[in-house]
Protein backbone atom coordinates (compact mmCIF):
# COMPACT_ATOMS: atom_id res chain seq x y z
CA UNK A 1 0.00 0.00 0.00
CA UNK A 2 1.20 3.45 -0.81
CA UNK A 3 1.05 6.18 1.80
CA UNK A 4 -1.45 8.33 -0.08
CA UNK A 5 -3.88 10.90 1.27
CA UNK A 6 -6.31 10.95 -1.66
CA UNK A 7 -6.51 9.90 -5.28
CA UNK A 8 -8.21 11.65 -8.20
CA UNK A 9 -8.51 10.07 -11.66
CA UNK A 10 -8.63 12.49 -14.62
CA UNK A 11 -11.21 11.61 -17.24
CA UNK A 12 -10.06 14.17 -19.82
CA UNK A 13 -7.43 16.89 -20.13
CA UNK A 14 -10.10 19.43 -19.16
CA UNK A 15 -11.00 17.36 -16.11
CA UNK A 16 -7.31 17.14 -15.13
CA UNK A 17 -7.10 20.94 -15.23
CA UNK A 18 -10.22 21.24 -13.05
CA UNK A 19 -8.75 18.74 -10.58
CA UNK A 20 -5.49 20.71 -10.53
CA UNK A 21 -7.36 23.91 -9.72
CA UNK A 22 -9.50 22.21 -7.08
CA UNK A 23 -6.53 20.45 -5.42
CA UNK A 24 -3.51 22.72 -5.86
CA UNK A 25 -1.45 20.69 -3.34
CA UNK A 26 -1.90 17.42 -5.20
CA UNK A 27 0.92 15.86 -7.24
CA UNK A 28 0.39 14.82 -10.85
CA UNK A 29 1.13 11.17 -11.55
CA UNK A 30 1.73 9.92 -15.09
CA UNK A 31 3.55 6.53 -15.26
CA UNK A 32 4.57 6.95 -11.62
CA UNK A 33 8.10 5.59 -11.99
CA UNK A 34 9.44 8.67 -10.20
CA UNK A 35 6.40 9.56 -8.08
CA UNK A 36 5.66 6.09 -6.65
CA UNK A 37 9.32 5.41 -5.88
CA UNK A 38 9.54 8.74 -4.05
CA UNK A 39 6.38 7.88 -2.11
CA UNK A 40 8.02 4.65 -0.98
CA UNK A 41 11.18 6.53 -0.05
CA UNK A 42 9.11 8.89 2.05
CA UNK A 43 9.91 11.98 -0.01
CA UNK A 44 6.34 12.19 -1.23
CA UNK A 45 4.69 10.23 1.56
CA UNK A 46 1.12 11.19 2.42
CA UNK A 47 0.48 13.24 -0.71
CA UNK A 48 -2.69 13.61 -2.77
CA UNK A 49 -2.39 12.34 -6.34
CA UNK A 50 -4.04 13.48 -9.55
CA UNK A 51 -3.59 10.67 -12.06
CA UNK A 52 -3.45 11.43 -15.77
CA UNK A 53 -2.39 7.84 -16.59
CA UNK A 54 -5.74 6.80 -18.10
CA UNK A 55 -5.78 9.64 -20.68
CA UNK A 56 -5.06 7.65 -23.85
CA UNK A 57 -5.55 10.84 -25.90
CA UNK A 58 -2.10 11.89 -24.64
CA UNK A 59 -0.43 8.76 -26.08
CA UNK A 60 1.14 8.36 -29.49
CA UNK A 61 3.31 10.08 -32.08
CA UNK A 62 1.86 11.97 -35.06
CA UNK A 63 2.80 14.65 -37.58
CA UNK A 64 0.52 17.66 -37.10
CA UNK A 65 -0.80 20.22 -39.67
CA UNK A 66 2.34 22.35 -39.29
CA UNK A 67 4.47 19.23 -39.92
CA UNK A 68 5.75 19.18 -36.35
CA UNK A 69 6.42 15.75 -34.89
CA UNK A 70 3.95 15.62 -32.01
CA UNK A 71 4.72 13.23 -29.14
CA UNK A 72 1.88 12.94 -26.63
CA UNK A 73 3.20 13.44 -23.11
CA UNK A 74 2.06 10.01 -21.91
CA UNK A 75 3.82 8.10 -24.69
CA UNK A 76 6.02 5.46 -23.08
CA UNK A 77 9.70 5.12 -23.90
CA UNK A 78 9.23 1.73 -25.58
CA UNK A 79 6.47 3.11 -27.80
CA UNK A 80 8.68 6.03 -28.82
CA UNK A 81 11.51 3.67 -29.77
CA UNK A 82 9.20 1.44 -31.83
CA UNK A 83 7.40 4.31 -33.57
CA UNK A 84 7.99 4.59 -37.36
CA UNK A 85 7.81 8.43 -37.38
CA UNK A 86 10.50 8.61 -34.71
CA UNK A 87 12.62 6.03 -36.53
CA UNK A 88 12.40 7.97 -39.77
CA UNK A 89 12.97 11.55 -38.57
CA UNK A 90 14.56 11.53 -35.11
CA UNK A 91 15.87 8.04 -34.57
CA UNK A 92 18.33 9.29 -31.95
CA UNK A 93 15.44 10.06 -29.58
CA UNK A 94 14.21 6.47 -29.82
CA UNK A 95 17.75 5.25 -29.18
CA UNK A 96 18.22 7.58 -26.21
CA UNK A 97 15.06 6.52 -24.42
CA UNK A 98 15.90 2.88 -25.14
CA UNK A 99 18.71 3.35 -22.60
CA UNK A 100 16.41 4.30 -19.72
CA UNK A 101 16.34 1.80 -16.82
CA UNK A 102 15.33 -1.67 -18.05
CA UNK A 103 12.55 -2.98 -20.31
CA UNK A 104 9.77 -2.75 -17.69
CA UNK A 105 10.71 0.85 -16.84
CA UNK A 106 10.63 1.71 -20.53
CA UNK A 107 7.08 0.34 -20.73
CA UNK A 108 5.82 2.53 -17.88
CA UNK A 109 8.01 5.66 -18.00
CA UNK A 110 6.67 8.54 -20.10
CA UNK A 111 8.42 11.32 -21.96
CA UNK A 112 6.24 13.83 -20.10
CA UNK A 113 7.46 12.51 -16.75
CA UNK A 114 11.05 12.47 -17.98
CA UNK A 115 10.90 16.20 -18.73
CA UNK A 116 8.50 17.42 -16.01
CA UNK A 117 10.79 15.97 -13.33
CA UNK A 118 13.35 18.62 -14.34
CA UNK A 119 16.18 16.13 -13.84
CA UNK A 120 19.46 16.84 -15.66
CA UNK A 121 20.32 13.14 -16.09
CA UNK A 122 16.99 12.27 -17.74
CA UNK A 123 17.86 10.27 -20.85
CA UNK A 124 15.51 12.15 -23.19
CA UNK A 125 16.54 15.62 -21.99
CA UNK A 126 19.78 16.28 -23.86
CA UNK A 127 18.35 15.06 -27.16
CA UNK A 128 15.20 17.18 -26.74
CA UNK A 129 17.42 20.20 -26.03
CA UNK A 130 19.67 19.46 -28.98
CA UNK A 131 16.63 19.27 -31.30
CA UNK A 132 15.06 22.45 -29.85
CA UNK A 133 11.86 20.70 -28.81
CA UNK A 134 8.77 22.73 -27.96
CA UNK A 135 6.88 21.89 -24.78
CA UNK A 136 3.09 22.13 -24.94
CA UNK A 137 1.23 22.88 -21.72
CA UNK A 138 -2.54 22.97 -21.40
CA UNK A 139 -4.17 24.89 -18.59
CA UNK A 140 -7.16 27.03 -17.60
CA UNK A 141 -6.11 29.75 -20.06
CA UNK A 142 -5.67 27.34 -22.95
CA UNK A 143 -2.56 26.00 -24.65
CA UNK A 144 0.90 27.45 -24.15
CA UNK A 145 3.96 26.41 -26.17
CA UNK A 146 7.49 27.20 -25.03
CA UNK A 147 11.01 26.21 -26.09
CA UNK A 148 12.36 23.40 -23.93
CA UNK A 149 15.27 25.53 -22.69
CA UNK A 150 12.77 27.93 -21.12
CA UNK A 151 10.77 25.06 -19.63
CA UNK A 152 13.67 24.10 -17.34
CA UNK A 153 13.95 26.79 -14.63
CA UNK A 154 16.48 25.19 -12.30
CA UNK A 155 17.42 21.75 -10.99
CA UNK A 156 14.18 19.75 -10.64
CA UNK A 157 11.98 22.80 -11.27
CA UNK A 158 10.13 23.35 -14.55
CA UNK A 159 7.69 25.98 -15.75
CA UNK A 160 4.33 24.33 -15.07
CA UNK A 161 1.83 26.92 -13.88
CA UNK A 162 -1.35 26.78 -11.86
CA UNK A 163 -3.81 24.28 -13.28
CA UNK A 164 -1.52 23.20 -16.12
CA UNK A 165 -0.37 19.81 -17.34
CA UNK A 166 2.12 19.04 -20.06
CA UNK A 167 0.22 17.62 -23.06
CA UNK A 168 2.85 17.17 -25.79
CA UNK A 169 6.41 17.60 -26.95
CA UNK A 170 6.84 18.92 -30.47
CA UNK A 171 9.81 18.79 -32.82
CA UNK A 172 9.45 21.46 -35.55
CA UNK A 173 10.15 20.54 -39.17
CA UNK A 174 12.99 23.07 -39.44
CA UNK A 175 14.62 21.17 -36.61
CA UNK A 176 14.36 17.61 -37.94
CA UNK A 177 14.61 18.08 -41.71
CA UNK A 178 17.83 16.57 -43.16
CA UNK A 179 19.15 16.26 -39.62
CA UNK A 180 20.89 13.23 -38.12
CA UNK A 181 21.97 12.72 -34.56
CA UNK A 182 23.59 10.43 -32.04
CA UNK A 183 23.40 10.06 -28.24
CA UNK A 184 25.88 8.58 -25.80
CA UNK A 185 24.91 7.72 -22.25
CA UNK A 186 27.93 7.18 -20.03
CA UNK A 187 27.04 5.15 -16.94
CA UNK A 188 28.64 2.49 -14.76
CA UNK A 189 26.50 -0.37 -16.06
CA UNK A 190 24.41 -0.97 -19.17
CA UNK A 191 21.03 -1.35 -17.49
CA UNK A 192 19.29 0.30 -14.56
CA UNK A 193 21.81 3.06 -14.02
CA UNK A 194 21.53 6.83 -14.15
CA UNK A 195 23.76 8.69 -16.62
CA UNK A 196 27.07 10.11 -15.35
CA UNK A 197 27.09 12.03 -18.60
CA UNK A 198 24.62 12.28 -21.46
CA UNK A 199 25.71 13.82 -24.77
CA UNK A 200 23.48 14.38 -27.80
CA UNK A 201 24.75 15.83 -31.07
CA UNK A 202 22.99 16.35 -34.39
CA UNK A 203 24.20 17.66 -37.73
CA UNK A 204 22.77 19.00 -40.96
CA UNK A 205 25.36 18.98 -43.73
CA UNK A 206 25.55 21.16 -46.86
CA UNK A 207 24.18 19.63 -50.06
CA UNK A 208 27.61 18.33 -51.15
CA UNK A 209 28.04 17.00 -47.58
CA UNK A 210 31.40 18.73 -47.20
CA UNK A 211 30.43 21.53 -44.80
CA UNK A 212 28.72 21.61 -41.40
CA UNK A 213 25.58 23.57 -42.15
CA UNK A 214 24.15 23.29 -38.61
CA UNK A 215 25.49 21.41 -35.60
CA UNK A 216 23.73 21.28 -32.24
CA UNK A 217 25.18 19.84 -29.06
CA UNK A 218 23.51 19.33 -25.71
CA UNK A 219 24.47 17.65 -22.46
CA UNK A 220 22.74 16.18 -19.47
CA UNK A 221 24.58 16.02 -16.12
CA UNK A 222 27.04 18.72 -17.21
CA UNK A 223 25.17 21.27 -15.11
CA UNK A 224 22.06 21.50 -12.88
CA UNK A 225 19.78 21.39 -15.95
CA UNK A 226 20.36 19.99 -19.44
CA UNK A 227 22.25 22.52 -21.58
CA UNK A 228 23.20 23.47 -25.14
CA UNK A 229 26.75 24.48 -26.10
CA UNK A 230 26.56 27.85 -27.91
CA UNK A 231 30.33 28.47 -28.22
CA UNK A 232 30.99 25.00 -29.54
CA UNK A 233 28.17 25.26 -32.07
CA UNK A 234 29.27 28.73 -33.28
CA UNK A 235 32.79 27.37 -33.72
CA UNK A 236 31.85 24.44 -35.96
CA UNK A 237 28.98 25.86 -38.02
CA UNK A 238 30.12 26.68 -41.56
CA UNK A 239 33.37 24.74 -41.18
CA UNK A 240 34.51 21.89 -43.38
CA UNK A 241 33.80 18.31 -42.40
CA UNK A 242 37.31 17.19 -41.39
CA UNK A 243 38.74 15.22 -38.47
CA UNK A 244 40.82 18.23 -37.51
CA UNK A 245 37.74 20.40 -37.11
CA UNK A 246 36.01 17.63 -35.18
CA UNK A 247 38.92 17.34 -32.72
CA UNK A 248 38.88 21.10 -32.12
CA UNK A 249 35.08 21.04 -31.78
CA UNK A 250 35.23 18.35 -29.09
CA UNK A 251 37.79 20.32 -27.04
CA UNK A 252 35.66 23.43 -27.35
CA UNK A 253 32.82 21.93 -25.28
CA UNK A 254 34.89 22.56 -22.14
CA UNK A 255 34.16 26.28 -22.62
CA UNK A 256 30.43 25.60 -22.45
CA UNK A 257 29.92 22.99 -19.76
CA UNK A 258 30.52 23.03 -16.06
CA UNK A 259 30.41 19.51 -14.59
CA UNK A 260 30.92 19.02 -10.88
CA UNK A 261 32.80 16.70 -8.57
CA UNK A 262 30.54 14.15 -6.91
CA UNK A 263 30.66 10.66 -5.46
CA UNK A 264 29.56 9.36 -8.84
CA UNK A 265 32.50 10.82 -10.79
CA UNK A 266 35.18 13.50 -10.52
CA UNK A 267 35.07 16.70 -12.52
CA UNK A 268 38.15 15.59 -14.47
CA UNK A 269 36.53 12.30 -15.47
CA UNK A 270 33.32 14.07 -16.45
CA UNK A 271 35.24 16.55 -18.63
CA UNK A 272 37.14 13.74 -20.30
CA UNK A 273 33.93 11.81 -20.97
CA UNK A 274 32.21 14.96 -22.29
CA UNK A 275 34.96 15.66 -24.83
CA UNK A 276 35.22 12.05 -25.98
CA UNK A 277 31.42 11.69 -26.23
CA UNK A 278 31.12 14.89 -28.31
CA UNK A 279 33.71 13.54 -30.70
CA UNK A 280 32.13 10.11 -31.07
CA UNK A 281 28.64 11.59 -31.38
CA UNK A 282 29.56 14.01 -34.15
CA UNK A 283 31.48 11.35 -36.09
CA UNK A 284 28.48 9.03 -35.95
CA UNK A 285 26.10 11.87 -36.86
CA UNK A 286 28.22 12.77 -39.91
CA UNK A 287 28.14 9.13 -41.03
CA UNK A 288 24.37 8.98 -40.63
CA UNK A 289 24.06 12.21 -42.64
CA UNK A 290 25.96 10.56 -45.48
CA UNK A 291 29.17 12.56 -44.96
CA UNK A 292 32.68 11.17 -45.25
CA UNK A 293 35.63 11.46 -42.89
CA UNK B 1 -9.88 11.35 4.79
CA UNK B 2 -11.31 7.84 5.29
CA UNK B 3 -10.47 4.88 3.14
CA UNK B 4 -11.06 5.45 -0.55
CA UNK B 5 -12.10 2.60 -2.87
CA UNK B 6 -12.61 2.35 -6.61
CA UNK B 7 -14.23 -0.31 -8.79
CA UNK B 8 -11.90 -1.89 -11.35
CA UNK B 9 -12.98 -4.25 -14.13
CA UNK B 10 -10.28 -6.12 -15.99
CA UNK B 11 -9.27 -9.46 -17.42
CA UNK B 12 -7.01 -11.61 -15.26
CA UNK B 13 -5.42 -14.64 -16.90
CA UNK B 14 -8.27 -14.89 -19.41
CA UNK B 15 -11.13 -14.33 -16.96
CA UNK B 16 -13.15 -11.10 -16.64
CA UNK B 17 -13.11 -9.94 -13.04
CA UNK B 18 -14.16 -6.92 -11.02
CA UNK B 19 -12.98 -5.74 -7.68
CA UNK B 20 -13.45 -2.85 -5.26
CA UNK B 21 -9.89 -1.86 -4.59
CA UNK B 22 -8.21 0.46 -2.12
CA UNK B 23 -6.77 3.33 -4.20
CA UNK B 24 -3.50 3.04 -2.25
CA UNK B 25 -2.89 -0.54 -3.43
CA UNK B 26 -0.22 -1.43 -5.94
CA UNK B 27 -1.09 -4.00 -8.59
CA UNK B 28 1.16 -6.42 -6.67
CA UNK B 29 -0.97 -5.88 -3.54
CA UNK B 30 -4.20 -6.55 -5.41
CA UNK B 31 -2.96 -9.62 -7.30
CA UNK B 32 -1.50 -11.23 -4.17
CA UNK B 33 -4.09 -10.28 -1.58
CA UNK B 34 -7.34 -10.35 -3.55
CA UNK B 35 -6.54 -13.12 -6.05
CA UNK B 36 -3.78 -15.15 -4.34
CA UNK B 37 -1.52 -14.77 -7.37
CA UNK B 38 1.53 -15.47 -5.23
CA UNK B 39 3.83 -15.88 -8.23
CA UNK B 40 3.92 -12.08 -8.18
CA UNK B 41 6.75 -11.50 -5.71
CA UNK B 42 7.44 -8.52 -3.51
CA UNK B 43 11.15 -7.85 -3.89
CA UNK B 44 12.47 -4.30 -3.89
CA UNK B 45 9.06 -2.66 -4.47
CA UNK B 46 10.75 0.24 -6.26
CA UNK B 47 11.02 -1.02 -9.82
CA UNK B 48 14.56 -2.36 -9.76
CA UNK B 49 14.49 -6.14 -9.40
CA UNK B 50 11.66 -7.35 -11.66
CA UNK B 51 10.39 -10.01 -9.21
CA UNK B 52 6.86 -8.58 -9.50
CA UNK B 53 6.72 -8.57 -13.32
CA UNK B 54 3.37 -9.26 -15.00
CA UNK B 55 2.14 -8.74 -18.56
CA UNK B 56 -0.32 -5.91 -19.12
CA UNK B 57 -1.84 -5.89 -22.63
CA UNK B 58 1.13 -8.04 -23.68
CA UNK B 59 3.91 -5.85 -22.29
CA UNK B 60 6.03 -6.50 -19.18
CA UNK B 61 5.49 -4.16 -16.23
CA UNK B 62 6.75 -4.05 -12.67
CA UNK B 63 3.45 -4.45 -10.79
CA UNK B 64 4.96 -2.94 -7.63
CA UNK B 65 5.06 0.53 -9.21
CA UNK B 66 1.72 0.21 -11.00
CA UNK B 67 -1.41 1.32 -9.18
CA UNK B 68 -4.11 -1.35 -8.86
CA UNK B 69 -6.77 1.12 -10.05
CA UNK B 70 -4.93 1.38 -13.39
CA UNK B 71 -5.81 -2.28 -14.10
CA UNK B 72 -9.25 -1.07 -15.23
CA UNK B 73 -9.93 -2.21 -18.80
CA UNK B 74 -6.62 -4.08 -19.13
CA UNK B 75 -5.66 -7.69 -19.84
CA UNK B 76 -3.32 -8.89 -17.12
CA UNK B 77 -1.33 -12.12 -17.13
CA UNK B 78 0.66 -13.68 -14.32
CA UNK B 79 2.76 -16.84 -14.22
CA UNK B 80 -0.32 -18.78 -13.05
CA UNK B 81 -1.74 -18.43 -16.59
CA UNK B 82 1.01 -20.65 -18.00
CA UNK B 83 -0.07 -23.86 -16.27
CA UNK B 84 -1.96 -26.37 -18.40
CA UNK B 85 -5.42 -27.71 -17.35
CA UNK B 86 -3.85 -30.54 -15.31
CA UNK B 87 -1.09 -28.42 -13.87
CA UNK B 88 1.36 -29.12 -16.71
CA UNK B 89 4.32 -26.77 -16.96
CA UNK B 90 4.80 -24.58 -20.03
CA UNK B 91 7.86 -25.14 -22.25
CA UNK B 92 9.62 -22.10 -20.80
CA UNK B 93 9.04 -23.28 -17.23
CA UNK B 94 10.38 -26.76 -18.09
CA UNK B 95 13.41 -25.15 -19.76
CA UNK B 96 14.20 -23.22 -16.55
CA UNK B 97 14.20 -26.54 -14.67
CA UNK B 98 16.21 -28.42 -17.31
CA UNK B 99 18.87 -25.72 -17.51
CA UNK B 100 19.13 -25.26 -13.72
CA UNK B 101 18.06 -21.65 -14.21
CA UNK B 102 16.38 -21.74 -10.77
CA UNK B 103 17.92 -21.91 -7.33
CA UNK B 104 15.84 -20.17 -4.68
CA UNK B 105 13.21 -19.35 -7.31
CA UNK B 106 12.31 -15.88 -6.08
CA UNK B 107 13.24 -14.14 -9.34
CA UNK B 108 11.87 -16.92 -11.56
CA UNK B 109 8.22 -15.90 -12.14
CA UNK B 110 9.35 -12.41 -13.12
CA UNK B 111 12.02 -13.68 -15.51
CA UNK B 112 9.53 -16.09 -17.03
CA UNK B 113 6.92 -13.40 -17.65
CA UNK B 114 9.47 -11.22 -19.46
CA UNK B 115 10.49 -14.34 -21.39
CA UNK B 116 6.85 -14.90 -22.39
CA UNK B 117 6.78 -11.43 -23.97
CA UNK B 118 10.08 -12.17 -25.74
CA UNK B 119 8.94 -15.59 -26.99
CA UNK B 120 5.50 -14.45 -28.11
CA UNK B 121 7.05 -11.76 -30.33
CA UNK B 122 8.06 -14.67 -32.59
CA UNK B 123 11.41 -13.00 -33.29
CA UNK B 124 14.89 -14.48 -33.24
CA UNK B 125 17.11 -12.47 -30.93
CA UNK B 126 20.89 -12.44 -30.58
CA UNK B 127 22.47 -13.17 -27.19
CA UNK B 128 23.15 -9.46 -26.72
CA UNK B 129 19.51 -8.62 -27.43
CA UNK B 130 18.27 -11.30 -25.04
CA UNK B 131 20.52 -9.95 -22.29
CA UNK B 132 19.13 -6.46 -22.86
CA UNK B 133 15.54 -7.71 -22.92
CA UNK B 134 16.09 -9.50 -19.59
CA UNK B 135 18.10 -6.72 -17.97
CA UNK B 136 15.16 -5.54 -15.88
CA UNK B 137 15.56 -8.53 -13.55
CA UNK B 138 17.99 -9.29 -10.77
CA UNK B 139 18.92 -12.83 -9.72
CA UNK B 140 21.09 -13.31 -6.65
CA UNK B 141 21.64 -17.05 -7.15
CA UNK B 142 22.16 -18.37 -10.65
CA UNK B 143 24.62 -15.98 -12.26
CA UNK B 144 22.24 -15.48 -15.21
CA UNK B 145 23.99 -17.77 -17.72
CA UNK B 146 21.53 -20.63 -17.27
CA UNK B 147 18.58 -18.24 -17.45
CA UNK B 148 19.74 -16.85 -20.78
CA UNK B 149 20.28 -20.41 -22.03
CA UNK B 150 16.78 -21.51 -20.96
CA UNK B 151 15.17 -18.62 -22.83
CA UNK B 152 17.38 -19.09 -25.86
CA UNK B 153 16.67 -22.80 -26.05
CA UNK B 154 12.91 -22.23 -25.86
CA UNK B 155 13.15 -19.45 -28.44
CA UNK B 156 14.83 -21.78 -30.96
CA UNK B 157 12.43 -24.61 -30.17
CA UNK B 158 9.42 -22.39 -30.80
CA UNK B 159 10.99 -21.05 -34.00
CA UNK B 160 11.50 -24.66 -35.13
CA UNK B 161 15.22 -24.03 -35.58
CA UNK B 162 18.37 -25.70 -34.38
CA UNK B 163 20.06 -23.77 -31.55
CA UNK B 164 23.55 -22.65 -32.70
CA UNK B 165 26.48 -24.24 -30.82
CA UNK B 166 27.88 -21.99 -28.07
C1 LIG C 1 14.39 1.44 -11.56
C2 LIG C 1 14.32 2.77 -12.25
C3 LIG C 1 15.30 3.11 -13.19
C4 LIG C 1 15.25 4.33 -13.85
N1 LIG C 1 16.22 4.61 -14.77
C5 LIG C 1 16.17 5.78 -15.46
C6 LIG C 1 17.16 6.07 -16.47
O1 LIG C 1 18.05 5.27 -16.75
N2 LIG C 1 17.06 7.25 -17.13
C7 LIG C 1 16.08 8.14 -16.88
O2 LIG C 1 16.04 9.19 -17.52
N3 LIG C 1 15.15 7.91 -15.91
C8 LIG C 1 15.17 6.75 -15.21
N4 LIG C 1 14.22 6.49 -14.24
C9 LIG C 1 13.27 7.55 -13.85
C10 LIG C 1 11.88 7.52 -14.52
O3 LIG C 1 11.55 6.27 -15.02
C11 LIG C 1 11.76 8.52 -15.65
O4 LIG C 1 12.10 9.81 -15.21
C12 LIG C 1 10.35 8.56 -16.28
O5 LIG C 1 10.40 9.28 -17.47
C13 LIG C 1 9.30 9.18 -15.40
O6 LIG C 1 8.08 9.17 -16.13
P1 LIG C 1 6.72 8.79 -15.39
O7 LIG C 1 5.64 8.94 -16.37
O8 LIG C 1 6.86 7.49 -14.73
O9 LIG C 1 6.70 9.99 -14.35
P2 LIG C 1 5.93 10.22 -12.97
O10 LIG C 1 6.64 9.52 -11.88
O11 LIG C 1 4.49 9.95 -13.13
O12 LIG C 1 6.15 11.80 -12.85
C14 LIG C 1 7.42 12.41 -12.77
C15 LIG C 1 7.26 13.89 -12.44
O13 LIG C 1 6.71 14.61 -13.52
C16 LIG C 1 5.42 15.15 -13.20
N5 LIG C 1 4.62 14.90 -14.39
C17 LIG C 1 4.58 13.72 -15.10
N6 LIG C 1 3.85 13.86 -16.21
C18 LIG C 1 3.38 15.14 -16.21
C19 LIG C 1 2.58 15.90 -17.13
N7 LIG C 1 2.12 15.37 -18.28
N8 LIG C 1 2.30 17.20 -16.82
C20 LIG C 1 2.80 17.74 -15.68
N9 LIG C 1 3.58 17.09 -14.80
C21 LIG C 1 3.87 15.80 -15.06
C22 LIG C 1 5.00 14.46 -11.94
O14 LIG C 1 4.20 15.29 -11.14
C23 LIG C 1 6.33 14.17 -11.27
O15 LIG C 1 6.81 15.29 -10.61
C24 LIG C 1 14.22 5.25 -13.56
C25 LIG C 1 13.23 4.91 -12.63
C26 LIG C 1 13.27 3.68 -11.99
C27 LIG C 1 12.19 3.33 -11.01
S1 LIG D 1 9.42 -5.80 -6.50
FE1 LIG D 1 8.80 -4.77 -8.26
S2 LIG D 1 10.66 -4.43 -9.28
FE2 LIG D 1 11.31 -5.25 -7.41
S1 LIG E 1 17.10 -18.06 -8.28
FE1 LIG E 1 17.37 -17.00 -6.44
S2 LIG E 1 17.20 -14.92 -7.05
FE2 LIG E 1 17.21 -15.95 -8.90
Amino acid sequence: MYDMKAYYESESVQHAIELRLAHPEAHIIAGGSDVLVQMREGKRAGVELISIFMLDELRGVTIDEEENIRIGSLTSFSHITKNPIIQQYINVLGEAVDQVGGPQIRNIGTIGGNTCNGVTSADSASTLHAWEAIVELTGPKGVRRIPIKDFYLKAKVVDIREGEIQTAILIPKASYENTYGYYIKYAMRNALDIATNGCSVNVRLSEDKKTFDRVRVAYGVAGPVPMRCPNTEAFINGKEVTMENIEAFAQKVLEDINPRDSWRASKALRQHVAVESAKRCIIESVKRAGGEL
Amino acid sequence: MGKQYKLVRYNLNGKDVEQMVDVRASLTDMLRNDYRMTSVKKGCEVGECGACTVLINGEAFNSCIYLAVWADGKKIRTLESLLGPNGELADIQQAFIDEAAIQCGFCTPGFIMSSVEILESGKEYTDAELRKLLSGHLCRCTGYENIIRAVKKTMYKRLGKEMPQE
